[in-house]
């Protein structure tokens, strides 16, 4: 009984409950919030703990032996992604006191954000395929509410972009779920993996592989499936953007992770060449789609799709090297990437807008600003001693030594270009003068529907940028303890040997501890 | 009964992709519609059709009898179904709610996001 790995998503769902019980209060719902995500944050770092000494702690709902209950289980890989989880989920709960407007407030918006992360972090810790599915539903519902909290025109256009294409992707793993369960006969992901191996249609299996890895491409928005992206992230209240890209796309580069090193972990051969093109594909895509615009969320959604191709070359590369490196470019973008946002949403409080035109002169006004933005848009560039800089850095170290080199050559040339966009952003918010012709708000304020300005509290919003600025910053002075962690993702996720053993708690071949098991107990499936 | 029932999944998913496609969004929503059921017959019949050998243990035994219809495929469809049916209810309200917004019925009108 391990309950640490059932708490984090336990404890969003208990949160959103809650604040469901409370729908007409507002201040408790804002303190259901923040408690409920440093209560999370609290048992992410006891997950990490029992992970760092055990490698895999695994816990089996209502007690059903592994192959035929649901496994939830957490190895390293999912134990930082919870624990970033949880630091976005914090950040997000702070920032939102201060930036969500009542309206929003009133229709649901905080027991919306729990459920999303409850998602999440379910699809993070699940061990069993079909339960994978249902969590990313429910990450999904939530998300389409959150998008289209407010019912703006443009919210409405992206938003059905959205459902669309990321519905059309479930059906897609719910598909290849279905054929994989015809093929194999099993649902658990370390028994799914037992059998693959010894699974008799060879193209089946293939074809299994290929529907994986559209389904989730498309939740990882990886080229060339990404277009719902930057059609839909920048609608929403900046909260809500920030959220997404911080953890939504990550999910379906953690599912790409986790099934193709353990369910389709044999050499791929023309699979693998494909997703080294597509990363790099994706990669140029987004950092080129970026460049020619001047919308400060439109810029950053971008460069999401950009930074996705990074962590898809870590994975296709196959090496534990590389894949170290893959996870450590998840870490680094989602702390980033998510802090990049916020501080659009607090130029925007004070500006007015996100058009890059009508901005400037930040850097006279709000220096320290200036300076949280300047770490988080370097470290995204890669610049050293950041933390893109060891992400991006293990990348091409490991793409020289499997011998790739176009690709990497493209993945440090993107890296300038990445440069490019955020000097862009840098010379016109904060360096340039303000525009003569915009007539600066004193301070934009949300208003609730009812028309009443929300005091404006900007140490909030200020907050959350600050600590997670701090965090780029320490993950590149203190890289190589990270390392060692990334190193030891790297070498469990290339020999899943140990995640079978820990689901299954048996080295015998599956067929025979199934038999067992039928044989020995009173099984009703 | 397999080939039966693999002919018309495929003509589902076939129709479904066909009704996306087309520019109206309420066409687009019954693709979607399509499109799970499709998915949802898909798992029903991957994991073979048997025909009355309910998986009932007879009193007495440990085991249920040979050769029993599998039941967990039905367990996934219905979770699916259920799924399926809330996300679907959320993209009827989200076009009604477009409808409004845009005033048209027609993908085309809906690129303002694009630009």
């Amino acid at each position: 009984m391990r309950p640490e790995v059932a708490l984090p998503v336990l404890l969003p769902l208990l949160s959103g409950a809650l604040s469901l019980l409370f729908w007409r209060s507002r201040p408790v719902q804002r303190f259901i919030s923040v408690a409920g995500n440093v209560a999370l944050l609290v048992v992410s770092l006891w997950l990490f703990a029992s992970v760092l000494q055990d490698d895999y702690v695994t816990m089996q709902m209502g007690s059903w032996p592994a192959p035929f209950g649901i496994t939830l289980i957490a190895d390293m890989l999912s134990a930082v992604m919870i624990l970033l989880t949880a630091l976005i989920g914090l950040a997000m709960g702070i920032y939102s006191l201060a930036s969500t407007g009542r309206g929003h407030e009133k229709f649901g918006y905080y027991p919306l954000m729990h459920l999303l992360l409850a998602g999440v972090a379910g699809a993070f810790l699940t061990g069993d395929i079909f339960n994978l599915y249902v969590w990313f539903e429910v990450m999904l519902v939530a998300s389409f509410a959150l998008l289209i909290l407010g019912g703006e025109r443009a919210q409405m256009e992206g938003a059905i972009k959205y459902v669309t294409l990321n519905l059309l992707a479930s059906v897609i793993f719910l598909s290849a779920v279905g054929l994989l369960y015809g093929t194999v006969g099993t649902l658990n992901m370390a028994d799914i993996a037992l059998r693959m191996n010894a699974a008799e249609h060879r193209g089946m299996v293939e074809v299994l592989a290929v529907m994986f890895m559209i389904a989730f491409g498309i939740k990882a928005a990886a080229f060339p499936l990404f277009f719902w992206l930057p059609a839909s992230y920048h609608t929403p209240t900046v909260a809500v953007s920030a959220l997404f890209a911080g953890l939504l796309t990550k999910v379906g580069v953690y599912s790409l992770f986790r099934v193709f090193t353990l369910i389709f972990d044999q050499s791929m051969g023309y699979l693998q060449e494909i997703m080294i093109w597509g990363a790099v594909f994706t990669m140029v895509t987004g950092v080129l789609g970026a460049a020619a615009q001047y919308e400060f969320r439109r810029i950053l959604s971008f460069h999401i799709v950009s930074q996705i191709g990074y962590m898809i070359l870590g994975l296709a590369l196959y090496t534990p090297l590389a894949i170290a490196g893959g996870v450590f470019a998840i870490g680094h973008n989602i702390v980033v990437k998510t802090n990049l946002f916020l501080i659009s949403g607090i130029t925007h409080r004070l500006q007015g807008t996100y058009q890059l035109k009508k901005m400037g002169g930040l850097f006279r006004t709000r220096p320290w600003l200036a300076v949280a933005f300047f770490i988080s848009a370097f470290s995204l560039a890669g610049v050293p001693p950041l933390s893109g800089f060891f992400a991006k850095f293990v990348i091409v170290r490991a793409g020289f030594e499997a011998e790739a080199y176009v690709a990497t050559a493209i993945a440090l040339a993107v890296g300038l270009m990445t440069l490019y966009s955020m000097v862009k952003i840098w010379n016109e918010v904060f360096w340039k003068a303000l525009p003569e012709e915009n007539d600066v708000p004193a301070e934009v304020t949300p208003s609730g529907d009812d028309g009443r300005l929300i005091k404006p509290s900007l140490w909030m919003m200020y907050l959350p940028v600050i600590v997670l600025a701090g965090a780029s910053l320490m993950i590149g002075l203190f890289a190589e303890p990270i390392m060692l962690v990334m190193n030891t993702i790297g070498e469990q996720l290339m020999s899943p040997q140990g995640y079978i053993e820990a689901v299954l708690g048996v080295t015998a071949s599956a067929d025979d501890a199934l038999l067992e098991a039928l044989d020995t107990e009173e099984v009703s499936p | 009964m397999e080939p039966l029932m693999a002919l018309a999944i495929g003509l589902l998913y076939a129709t479904a992709i066909f009704m996306m496609l087309r520019r109206s969004i309420v066409k687009l929503v019954i693709g979607l519609m399509l499109l799970s059921n499709a998915a949802n017959l898909l798992i029903f019949t991957t994991a073979g059709m048997t025909r009355g050998v309910p998986p009932l243990i007879a009193e007495g035994m440990s085991q249920p009898p040979p050769g029993v219809a599998d039941p967990l495929p039905q367990a996934v469809v219905l979770t699916a179904i259920v799924i399926a049916f809330g996300v679907l209810a959320f993209a009827v309200v989200l076009i009604r709610r477009a409808y409004e917004v845009v005033k048209a019925d027609d993908l085309d009108k809906m690129k303002d996001t694009d630009t």
